[in-house]
């Protein structure tokens, strides 16, 4: 625990002795063998995500890597029923939520569980105000008077680093990072206990990518938030998660302390996407070998049994190609890998 | 020695209902041979729009080049369409772009639109071209090349789109190669293969590359020559280690510490650069960065700072730089220039 708080930095640490005075972390969502297929006809079948087992403690943050394709999206956008499940089941709060969403379901999760999307640009109508956007969602629960939803929309424009005024406004007047706050603005106005951030910056442009990983940052620490955060860019992942899963055609493949995965990656697929991942600093990366693999990611249609990486991966063994891995815990390690090497 | 590629004080506007956009003001840089340039900078800044000035491209109207100077091998060529009796674009300077699924034409089979490129420039006959391409698309190391050539590009990937892109830019053999964003909306294991398909192509051709992009880590691993862009000016320009590990201009300081650490235990928290870059329709009187910079001085506000040459070939538009600021800026790298030095060595 202890170091994993001086991996999140100094303001980290203090939130963090503030966050450990409360009783031991508790499990706030559990997904158990979450299975979405899409059906193409035919007999084929996309396997966008397969089994996916995972738990996130409240107030925790949980980074998911993987490349495109691979079902990031799919499985967040699966977990807050805006897919139905082919199979599995996700429990939050103790309670299994349903296979498929009826009205009723979204209004009474919508509350609890929210979303940031990736491009701030078509995510938010422009047909309306912001404050009508952040509003909207203040809807769904308790009847409220105009007067405190509009004084709520002001407290949380502000709250994003946007000025009050800026409510009756469009989108289209803003740039990409407001946009994103906007986004965010709309996801925590019902205080959710669950976000799930889809990519929340990778359309955005460097210096502005850190000003929303920040506001994100403070408003956990304020708020309590747990996250599932989705993106590709690995250091950043790394910076804001306590935990980070990798996944790989559907499956997790790896599941650890984001600073433990990172460093010593332990699936060949992890060592690779890490490998890959370009530093800046001009010194180490003229000691950087060649491109460590080949190909792109196989396509994710009627996927067979063995190891979905196998075909790529250059400790492939014998058994790989036979037998699935299942993700299994490491010894004395806090660690899930799913692959023959350790098995 | 004259460099490959050479601009001087390019500066670009475009006429647009809410008045003149200063886009690009006054941008300068060259490449050499089996060269790599990096052009940094933030969306807006002007990069691309000084590529395509730089090209020929730019859409006029609305768009103007009002002065500068582009030279290749010493003879200018902006505004014209052919240099040396070769045309500028596609067939001495070769582009790619960020996204290769809205660059390649989705109707035309990836051969064709290859060879295209050689019918035109090089006025070879459709069948010679075709085969011509099937030998690019094996060149940038794309498996089974011949039957590649004849499907479409939905049925590529995002990576050996890409790749498609690059032979279309090298089909003549380009002195330059501009790759504008090549890498940034694919993952990272492909971006590394494209990367390196870069690296390998400039070591067997000896081209020189001008790469646009936002991501420092891009940067680190291929440039040699490093530009940062700001508000259509060059902020800082040097050697890739120049501005890596002596920074001398704020914005690149803020640039590096917007990024996490990705060294064990040296960690450091995010430093966003508040703010946002100002407003092209009236350019601020004193430095474009003044308004989001944390040293800024009085002068910054109503003084542009020139060009300060920091080390030799180390350029920053900084006042910090000037001998006469006493102010010290931690991490900020600074030409020695001691006023006391100078005084006991004039002494005896």
């Amino acid at each position: 625990m202890s170091e994993k708080a001086a991996m999140s930095g100094e303001t980290a640490m203090s939130e963090k002795a503030a966050l450990s005075e409360l009783p031991p972390t508790s499990e706030l969502l559990r997904l158990h063998e979450l299975t979405r297929y899409f059906d193409l006809g035919k007999g084929q079948r996309i396997h966008a995500v397969d089994h996916v087992s995972l738990s996130i403690d409240k107030g925790q943050v949980l980074g998911l890597v993987g490349e495109s394709g691979s079902g990031k999206s799919t499985l967040g956008k699966t977990l807050l029923g805006l897919h139905d499940k082919t199979a599995g089941s996700v429990t939050f709060q103790g309670e299994v939520l349903p296979t498929r969403y009826r009205a009723a379901d979204f209004r009474r999760m919508a509350p609890l569980m929210q979303m940031v999307f990736q491009d701030p640009y078509s995510s938010l109508n422009p047909r309306m105000t912001v404050g009508e956007i952040i509003a909207e969602s203040t809807r769904l629960g308790v009847r409220r008077s105009a007067a405190a939803v509009r004084d709520d929309v002001a407290t949380w424009l502000e709250r994003v680093g946007l000025s009050a005024g800026h409510a009756s406004r469009y989108p289209h007047e803003f740039s990409g990072g407001q946009r994103q706050r906007i986004g965010i603005a709309r996801a925590l106005i019902m205080e959710p206990e669950f976000v799930v951030c889809d990519e929340p910056i990778s359309a955005l442009d460097v210096s502005v990518q850190a000003q929303v990983v920040n506001l994100l940052n403070d408003l956990k620490h304020q708020m309590g938030l747990t996250m599932l955060f989705i993106a590709h860019d690995l250091s950043m992942v790394r910076y804001i998660s306590e935990r980070m899963a990798v996944m790989y055609l559907g499956s997790l493949v790896e599941v650890g302390p984001a600073a433990d995965v990172y460093f010593t990656p332990r699936h060949p697929y992890t060592e690779i996407l890490i490998a890959s991942n370009p530093e800046p600093d001009p010194g180490v990366e003229r000691k950087r070998l060649s491109t460590p693999i080949q190909g792109d990611i196989p396509s994710p249609v009627n996927v067979g049994i063995g190891c979905r990486f196998a075909g790529r991966c250059p400790k492939v063994m014998p058994v790989c190609r036979d037998v699935t891995p299942q993700l299994l815990p490491l010894v004395d390690e806090d660690r899930l890998v799913a692959c023959h090497l350790y098995h | 020695m004259t460099a490959l590629l050479e601009v001087e004080d390019l500066r670009v506007e475009f006429d647009t209902y809410g008045g003149t956009v200063k886009a690009v003001r006054g941008v300068g840089f060259h490449v050499d041979a089996g060269q790599t340039l990096a052009i940094v900078g933030e969306s807006g800044c002007g990069k691309s729009v000084a590529m395509q000035a730089v090209m020929g491209l730019t859409p006029s109207p609305p768009g103007r080049i009002t002065s500068g100077s582009a030279r290749l091998r010493g003879k200018e060529f902006l505004g014209q369409r052919r240099v040396d009796g070769k045309s500028v674009c596609g067939d001495e300077i070769g582009m790619i772009f960020q996204d290769a699924s809205s660059s390649m034409n989705p109707t035309m089979r990836i051969g064709d639109q290859i060879a295209e490129t050689l019918v035109v420039h090089r006025g070879y006959s459709p069948a010679k071209a075709f085969t011509a391409a099937i030998e690019l698309l094996e060149q940038v190391r794309i498996p089974d090349a011949a039957r590649r050539a004849r499907q479409y590009p939905f049925e590529f990937s995002g990576g050996m789109l890409q790749r498609a892109m690059i032979a279309v830019a090298i089909a003549c053999r380009p002195a330059v190669l501009i790759a504008d964003e090549p890498t940034t909306a694919l993952d990272v294991t492909i971006q590394a293969q494209i990367l390196d398909l870069l690296k390998q192509l400039q070591q067997e051709t000896g081209m020189a590359i001008v790469l646009i992009t936002h991501d420092l880590a891009v940067v680190a691993r291929m440039a040699d020559q490093v530009s940062v862009m700001y508000a259509g000016q060059i902020a800082e320009s040097g050697t890739v280690d120049d501005l890596f590990y002596r920074s001398a201009h704020p914005y690149t300081l803020g640039l590096k510490k917007a990024v996490p650490s990705t060294r064990l235990g040296e960690d450091h928290p995010l430093q966003a650069i508040p703010g946002s870059p100002p407003d092209l329709f009236a350019p601020p009187v004193g430095c474009a960065y003044c308004a989001r910079c944390e040293f800024a001085m009085r002068i910054c506000a109503s003084d542009d700072p020139p060009p300060f040459q920091v080390n030799e070939n180390h350029v920053s538009r900084c006042w910090l730089q000037h001998s006469q600021v006493n102010k010290a800026v931690p991490g900020l790298y600074r030409q020695t220039f001691d006023a006391a030095d100078e005084h006991t060595e004039a002494q005896p």
